[in-house]
């Protein structure tokens, strides 16, 4: 049987796969649950220094592809979010703080919060396509990067993950900025902008008109951009981005991720699709005689 | 949690039930069951969770005028107006017992209106305890009529008996012979119908509300306890219900945030 406990920065995971922010993470009793089935983490939703209602419905979009979401980051804000947290980590699941604000000052005290709340790690979004004012011209701007991802590892004790936007040009030069603030891992990706028009309507369907795109369509982007990140930079990786099966985990592994997250397929796979995807790398392991997780990072590499 | 596009849709019949609830119906794929709903796109205003009142097509929903955009839909909507659906979501209620009573509240009606036709379908009994402010809030009757006993139940007395429906309900449960509830309304009110079933040993089924964003299962806005209302619900069995600390006591807001129901 292999092996399929996972690290990431010091951060011990039982295995490798993560719920994503942005998925049933708003709750304390929500992350327990999806812990309990199997995930070998969870990353919360993404927590800002106030409470945030996000954009008005429609905010998304089932497509045969995947999701199209501009949720706009509804969150309890930090203060409130200490009992989710509790629930969570009291319950003995291994918890991932993510967090957001407008600018560094306000990512450290989130972050500070945060982590005085028992998380393994602090995921600084510095990404989100749809939040108007937060985290789009961040994730533009390779200094901001560095600048918040800095400020917050002044201040908070345990690892800091910078998750990164794939809406860049390059990738790599991100994850580099966030590798010279002190980041110790970078997540990739977050979702892709894009659309959906209604032709009936004559209209964008969601009603922030610009959304992102997750699940199956984006596979191919975030293999891409954890590969780059790997060849330029030397940072571990979490990758993240259309994930549903073992298989598809495995070749994150392999571009280079230590861990993956898992949020779109929960759509598919319900909740087992955590210890569904965890039996099949470890099937598909055994038959190819990779013992340990480790193994598959970056084994696509040098070829 | 399947997956399901929004359709865009127009408006073959708008109906008015009362001075402040209308139906709505359209033709759209899907085969809904008594009890699941869609979420209801009102253009260039929100998107809403309805229950579909009708089931085959045209499927119908009937909306009451509660806030801005169930007001804007009323008074924008006519015959050839689109509106996108995507579903049929959530659970549906369980077709099952030897004799049903369904309790509704209000536009609760409009959730629980498929499954009395359903119970009456299946050849199982079923009566209904249905209660309104006034006499003219008493919409769908003739269906339910048609599927079964109808005892009414109005604030103002206006119609059936003056006072709570729950009072009717309690007496009709008191009789001893129904094997199997329903409800949907308000949430005090299904409170009181849960406890009070609960109580007798009666299995008892209760449509839920919660904000809704997403309708599918991801997002954690429709929380109860650590349940989805969307997803594993919107209907519970009184047995969840009796161990759920949210039911009749706890909601989460648009941002998440716990609050005072
Ligand atoms: C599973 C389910 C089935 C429902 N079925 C019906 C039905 O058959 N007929 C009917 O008339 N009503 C139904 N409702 C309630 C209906 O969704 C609300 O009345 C409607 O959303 C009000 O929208 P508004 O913009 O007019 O009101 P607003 O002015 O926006 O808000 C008034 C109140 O409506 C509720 N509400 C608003 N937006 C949402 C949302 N996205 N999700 C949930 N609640 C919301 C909130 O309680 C809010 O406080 C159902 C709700 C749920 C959860
Ligand atoms: C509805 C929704 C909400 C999301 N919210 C957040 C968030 O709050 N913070 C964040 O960093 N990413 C958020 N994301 C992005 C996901 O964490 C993830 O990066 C993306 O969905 C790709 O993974 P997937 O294809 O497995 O879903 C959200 C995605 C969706 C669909
Ligand atoms: S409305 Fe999104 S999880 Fe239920």
């Amino acid at each position: 049987m292999a092996d399929l406990r996972a690290e990431v920065a010091g951060v011990k995971l039982r295995n490798p796969t993560l719920l994503a922010s942005g998925f049933l993470d708003e709750t304390g009793g929500s992350m327990l649950r999806v812990f309990n089935a199997g995930a070998g983490g969870v990353v919360t939703k993404s927590v800002g220094p106030e409470p945030r209602e996000g954009n008005l419905n429609p905010t998304v979009v089932e497509l045969p592809v995947g999701l199209l979401n501009a949720v706009g980051l509804p969150n309890p804000g930090i203060a409130d979010y200490e009992a989710e947290a509790k629930v969570a980590v009291s319950g003995g699941a291994a918890v991932i703080g993510s967090v957001y604000g407008r600018d560094a000052q306000e990512y450290a005290a989130v972050a500070k919060r945060m982590a005085s709340y028992d998380v393994l790690a602090v995921e600084l979004n510095l990404s989100c396509p749809h939040a108007k004012g937060l985290g789009t011209e961040i994730a533009q701007d390779p200094e901001a990067v560095e600048e918040i991802t800095r400020a917050v590892k002044k201040v908070v004790h345990v690892p800091v993950w910078s998750k990164l936007s794939p809406n860049v040009a390059d990738i790599a030069s991100f994850a580099d900025a966030a590798k010279r603030g002190g980041a110790d891992a970078v997540t990739a990706i977050n979702t892709v902008k894009s659309m959906a028009i209604s032709a009936d309507l004559k209209m964008p369907v969601l009603k922030n008109g610009y959304g992102g795109l997750s699940g199956p369509a984006i596979k191919p982007v975030g293999l891409r951009c954890v590969y780059e990140i790997f060849e330029a930079v030397d940072i571990p990786i979490v990758g993240v981005g259309g994930i549903e099966t073992g298989a598809d985990a495995i070749e994150y592994l392999m571009a280079g991720a230590r861990a993956v997250q898992i949020g779109t397929a929960l759509l598919r796979r319900g909740l087992d699709v955590f210890p569904r995807a965890c039996a099949e790398m470890s099937t598909w392991m055994d038959a190819n005689g990779y013992a340990k997780v480790g193994d598959l990072v970056g084994a696509a590499h040098g070829k | 949690m399947a997956s399901r596009a929004t359709q865009v849709v127009p408006l073959e019949d708008v109906v008015v039930e009362c001075h402040d609830a209308k139906t709505y119906r359209f033709s759209a794929d899907g085969e809904p069951r008594p009890g699941q709903f869609l979420m209801l796109w009102i253009p260039r205003r929100d998107e809403v969770p309805m229950a579909y009142s009708y089931l085959r097509n045209p499927m119908g929903i009937t909306v009451r005028e509660y806030g801005d955009a169930t007001r804007a839909l009323a008074a924008e909507a006519k015959k050839g107006y689109r509106v996108g659906v995507r579903g049929p979501y959530g659970n549906a209620f369980a077709i099952e017992g030897t004799r049903a009573l369904a309790v509704a509240g209000g536009v609760g009606i409009a959730s629980v209106i498929a499954a009395v036709e359903a119970f009456a379908e299946a050849n199982i009994p079923i009566e209904t305890a249905f209660g309104a402010r006034t006499k003219d809030e008493l919409m769908l009757l003739d269906r339910l009529k048609v599927a079964g006993a109808v005892h009414l139940a109005t604030d103002d007395g206006t119609a059936g008996h003056h006072g709570f429906v729950t009072d009717v309900a309690a007496k009709l449960l008191a009789g001893g012979t129904f094997d199997m509830v329903l409800t949907c309304g308000p949430e005090v009110m299904m409170k009181k119908v849960v406890d009070a079933a609960n109580g007798r040993g009666v299995p008892v089924q209760a449509s839920l509300e919660r904000y809704m964003k997403c309708g599918i299962g991801i997002c954690d806005a429709c929380v109860l306890d650590d349940r989805l209302v969307c997803a594993d619900g919107p209907i519970f069995w009184g047995e969840a219900l009796a161990e759920s600390k949210d039911f009749g006591h706890w909601r989460r807001n648009i941002c998440g945030q716990r609050v005072k129901a």
